[in-house]
């Protein structure tokens, strides 16, 4: 990162630290999703874009973290800061037994990705029976009061929400940016490029990649505790949905998989074009459903047959922010 | 919960006839892989259109599904082409993963394209002529399905003599064994994996036109399907098309049987299930042969 690049990014960051104070209530709810995007897309990033092993199922981690927490605080009032370690320790215990079987059983390419959605739907069909957790019917928490704030039980004001996951956000990037100069970022982006010569180097791939996939479910679990608490209402069919993972990678494989800048400036994208889309679409006086989506999938399309490595590398090209 | 024999086959008898088209549905996609080597993830979101195809010929020109499947199939064969050859050639050198997010990216498109073209409702086709059922002794058949299954099984045979007996046909499989080799004796290969995916738009394409009469049709059903007919594929063996069929009539069984014992709405779980089963048994398919 160049000074150019560095200067940017303390802008971003004061500009984010002092949204708050001169934001609106729906702007800041648009930030707060904004950020969350940036914060599971890194999540997802570092499986996908550092190690090469791409999953289409991460709402099995989001619904497992957002239901561990959730169900807890529902039922025994356990305060989100505990039950975000129990949301970990699922998720980790879940990816770990998923990345064992896959990749002792040689499951990769889309073998690999059918997997992860088969985890997933299999976690959405199970949870919408699983009547502890109430089932299809869904899981509501108590709704916060709005104006004070009840750190122990993460409740409160919009800004609370706004600064909890911007602190999330800001930590994601600065361990995916740390993990890439260490020993596993090294690891895992040998094995992304070719993983028999990263095996003949003496890289036990198996156990890298176990490593990748366990980070980016933690990762995820503490994203889903946090949007059941944003939320208050859980229900499978929503958050387990293959639409969740979908939207999950839209931001860094928008943005450029395996950047660090990726996540961020495909996650702003996404808000920025849906939004604008939206408001179009309400001016001009149609109301049907489905118009957000499709522009995602028009996004991802024009990306994917245009800018095969993503928007961040030509950006970056042309703002001179490479090194 | 007793069952008796009687209900027991009846159940078994419309899974076999459901697995059939089930079965088609999936061939398609197992064509468009084994010889392409596209992995269509916008394969149910095609079927669900070329569902909406008959619903709108049915209502607009009271065209029958069992009709209306020749002009159908005949576009979609057509649109299968295109795709291929328009869009997803250019992705055949490029990494796996940007040839999956690039479907991926068509699914979502078709799936909230359909949904802002024809809203959530629900659209079915229901023949009068389909409501009798035939009775076997004290078995029933539902004529609808069993029909929807002769068709499926009519086409797939169809499909298979083109392979066995063409000289087209052996020109595609020959570049589904040995894309190098085929193209060194002269063959056109980018044209013949573009035949083959039109080939299963077609399979899919017929085995939406005989869904109708059996399912609602919603634009949100489509992932759903490409889903099974990934679970079908690969329960059977990824490219292989005999490992198709059966694994649709094995699915559309035990989806029937699982309604018949267990609530319906947990019977896709048995096929996530088996589809987890077999990726790390037999990760080839259970009828696949080794490559």
């Amino acid at each position: 990162m160049n000074r150019r690049a560095s200067f940017l990014l303390a802008l971003l960051a004061v500009t984010l630290i002092s949204l708050p104070a001169f934001a609106n209530n729906y702007f800041l709810s648009l930030a707060t999703f904004f950020l969350l995007f940036a914060y599971t897309g890194q999540a997802w990033n570092i499986m996908m874009g550092f190690a090469g092993q791409l999953s289409l199922g991460h709402a099995l981690y989001l619904g497992v973290g957002a239901y561990t927490a959730g169900a807890l605080y529902f039922h025994y009032g356990l305060s989100p800061w505990i039950g975000v370690w129990l949301a970990i320790v699922a998720c980790i215990a879940l990816g770990a037994f998923m990345g064992a079987l896959a990749f002792r059983c040689d499951i990769s390419g889309v073998y690999f990705t059918l997997l992860t959605i088969a985890f997933a739907e299999f976690a959405r069909i199970g949870f919408d029976h699983f009547a502890w957790v109430g089932g299809s019917a869904g899981l509501f928490l108590k709704v916060a009061q709005q104006n004070h704030i009840d750190w122990l039980n993460l409740r409160g004001p919009p800004a609370m929400y706004y600064y909890v996951v911007l602190i999330l956000a800001a930590l994601a990037f600065a361990a995916s940016a740390w993990l890439l100069r260490q020993r596993p970022g090294f690891y895992w982006q040998a094995i992304r490029e070719n993983e028999e010569a990263a095996r003949s180097l003496g890289i036990d791939s198996f156990r890298w990649k176990i490593f990748a996939v366990i980070t980016s479910a933690a990762m995820t679990a503490v994203a889903g505790v946090f949007l059941a608490f944003y939320y208050n209402n859980l229900f499978p069919e929503q958050i387990f949905s293959i639409n969740r993972s979908v939207e999950m990678i839209l931001g860094p494989v928008i943005g450029g998989l395996g950047t660090l800048f990726g996540p961020l400036v495909g996650a702003a994208l996404m808000i920025v074009a849906t939004e604008g889309a939206t408001e179009l679409v309400d001016a001009l006086g149609w109301n049907i459903p489905g118009v957000k989506q499709l522009i995602y999938g028009v996004i991802l399309f024009a990306v994917i047959v245009y800018l095969p490595h993503g928007v961040w590398p030509s950006i970056a090209r042309k703002l001179k922010l490479e090194r | 919960m007793p069952v008796d024999l009687v209900s027991l086959t009846n159940v078994v008898i419309s899974g076999v006839l459901t697995g059939l088209v089930y079965g088609l549905m999936a061939l398609g996609l197992s064509v468009i892989f084994g010889v392409a080597r596209v992995v269509n993830f916008a394969h149910g979101e095609i079927m669900t259109l070329a569902m909406y195809a008959a619903v709108i010929l049915f209502s607009v020109y009271e065209l029958n599904p069992f009709l209306a499947v020749l002009p159908i199939a005949a576009t979609f064969f057509a649109l299968g082409y295109g795709l291929q050859r328009l869009i997803v050639n250019p992705f055949v050198t490029r990494p796996d993963h940007a040839q999956f997010i690039l479907l991926l990216a068509i699914a979502i498109i078709l799936t909230n394209a359909q949904l802002m073209l024809f809203g959530p409702d629900a659209r079915s086709v229901r023949l009068d002529s389909l409501l009798e059922s035939i009775e076997l002794g004290p078995l029933l058949i539902d004529r609808g399905k069993l029909y929807a299954a002769l068709v499926a099984v009519g086409t797939a045979a169809a499909l298979f003599a083109f392979f066995r007996f063409t000289r087209g046909g052996t020109a595609i499989r020959a570049c589904a064994d040995n894309w190098l080799g085929a193209k060194v004796v002269g063959l056109n290969v980018h044209q013949l994996y573009a035949v083959a995916f039109g080939l299963g738009t077609v399979c899919v394409a017929v085995a939406g036109c005989m869904m109708i009469l059996l399912i609602d049709l919603t634009p949100a059903i489509g992932p759903g399907y490409t889903l099974l007919a990934f679970v079908i594929v690969i329960v059977g063996g990824l490219g292989s098309m005999n490992g198709a069929l059966l694994g649709g009539i094995l699915i559309g069984v035990s989806e029937a049987l699982a309604g018949l014992f267990i609530v319906p709405s947990a019977k896709s779980m048995f096929s996530f299930a088996l589809l987890i089963l077999v990726l790390l048994v037999r990760p080839r398919g259970l009828f696949g042969g080794d490559r």
